[in-house]
């Protein structure tokens, strides 16, 4: 659900690193930021290495890893969060093709979940 | 004692994850179709519910908004994430702790019940039942497909519950368990999603002649079925057409039910799930809860077509109250 609503549009962003992209979860509900096992990116179909992705929600920031002992916080419902990516020499301006891939470790799930949405931003 | 009508805001998901309905346009909309029971998924529509808490204001909001509309609060559903913990399952305590944190949050909410999935284990429920005593709240459990009420988890759980001696356990029964036919929503979204017509038609038929999933999902295979093909056909195992009958025995510990549809049509009805049947049996039982509309098509038809859960919720409850207000017949008789 809501696979298409994942890229928020028109929400790339160049950073002084790298770029940025807003996503949401694919779910009904959040999700505390334990359970995200992980949120993969690849820019023009070149994978970005996890190490190089961080997330963002209400002005606090995660690397992957760190999310995955963070059981204070959560990915709200419908919230958007700001998914920095690591990357030398920066981003063209024009369209990009994003690729984003969500895995959530739900409870009551017999399978832990990878839900792909994928989009041409533009960086103007 | 009558049926009561409510409405899950889980139906209004696509809206509300968009940001196009506030809570209020939510709690509006269903008490102005009749439907004055609301029911929540707290972490979905309270940001923050567990981890980060929720601020007292928020709770006032709500309380604001169930009294100008003159709503109901009826139930917070809850998840319990037992598996918090990467590569380690949450320890019992700790489970038992988190649903008396969510019993705590539904009584702030006030609610009179907490919606359990139906993963969780009857101990835990046991053992927080003395504390939903204390609060005036009952702990259901969501009897859901593909489990059903005579299946060996829901019979454990209704052993549990009885051997406990409190009435503060019970049952919320989902009506997708009551799956009669393949829903065309769901059949449509196959097909996009590359199944080739004429197995989808053969799945289609197959679920309504009862045959046994697995016998449907190696037929699709040397029909040529690959990836999509075989989804659909999987899809049987966690759907079927169980009798709406079986919820008789457990009436004495059902006390809201999840009115689960995929569509309504322009003619007011459910093409796949029974409500004609499902409400004569909810009479017979002398049920005088609420049933709580759960609109589930959203995320069948939302890549091609623009999700109207407004519409459907109000076809839904124009429908229950039909049935609801319509005299008992003794069609269960026969």
């Amino acid at each position: 659900m809501f696979d298409n609503k994942m890229i928020v549009e028109d929400s790339l962003k160049a950073t002084d690193t790298g770029f940025s992209i807003k996503a949401r979860l694919p779910y009904y509900r959040g999700l505390g930021l334990s359970m995200i096992e992980n949120v993969a990116i690849s820019i023009d179909g070149e994978a970005v290495p996890r190490e190089d992705i961080t997330l963002s929600l209400r002005g606090r920031t995660w690397t992957l890893d760190e999310m995955e002992t963070e059981y204070g916080d959560r990915w709200n419902f419908g919230e958007k969060a700001l998914v920095g990516v690591r990357r030398a020499g920066g981003l063209a301006p024009g369209e990009h093709r994003i690729e984003l891939a969500e895995t959530m470790r739900i409870s009551y799930l017999p399978f832990v979940p990878t839900t792909k949405d994928a989009k041409v931003l533009t960086l103007r | 004692m009558t049926i009561k009508r409510g409405v899950s805001l889980y139906s209004y998901q696509n809206e509300t994850f968009l940001g196009k309905m506030t809570l209020e346009d939510c709690i509006r909309t269903s008490v102005e179709f009749g439907a004055n029971g609301i029911e929540v998924i707290g972490e979905q529509t309270f940001w923050g519910w567990p981890e980060a808490g929720v601020a007292e204001d928020k709770i006032a909001e709500w309380h604001h908004l169930i009294g100008k509309y003159d709503a109901v609060p009826v139930c917070h559903d809850f998840m319990l994430d037992y598996k918090r913990y990467k590569g380690r399952e949450m320890p019992f305590d700790e489970q038992v702790a988190s649903v008396k944190n969510d019993i705590d949050f539904a009584a702030r909410l006030g609610v009179r019940y907490v919606r359990a999935l139906v993963s969780i284990t009857p101990e835990v429920l046991v053992a927080a039942a003395p504390h939903a005593e204390e609060k005036g709240i009952k702990i259901l459990i969501e009897v859901h497909a593909p489990l059903h009420f005579d299946h060996p988890w829901i019979i454990r759980h209704a052993e549990a519950f009885e051997k406990s001696g409190s009435d503060a356990l019970g049952f919320l029964p989902d009506m997708g368990m009551f799956l009669s036919k393949f829903p065309p929503v769901w059949k449509e979204r196959f097909i996009r999603n590359g199944v080739p017509p004429h197995i989808a038609d053969y799945i289609t038929k197959a679920y309504e002649d009862r045959v046994l999933s697995e016998y449907v999902i190696l037929n699709v295979r040397e029909m040529g079925g690959v990836g999509p093909a075989i989804g659909m056909a999987e899809t049987l195992r966690h759907n079927a057409a169980y009798e709406p009958k079986r919820m008789l025995d457990y009436m004495h510990r059902i006390h809201n039910v999840h009115g689960k549809f995929y569509q309504m049509d322009e003619d007011l009805v459910e093409p796949c799930i029974p409500y004609g049947d499902i409400v004569a049996v909810l009479k017979r039982g002398n049920y005088d809860g609420y049933i709580c509309s759960e609109y589930e098509g959203n995320r069948w038809i939302e890549d091609a077509h623009e999700v109207d859960s407004v519409e459907q919720v109000r076809r839904h409850q124009a429908m229950l109250k039909q049935l609801i207000g319509a005299p008992a017949t003794d069609a269960l008789a026969a």
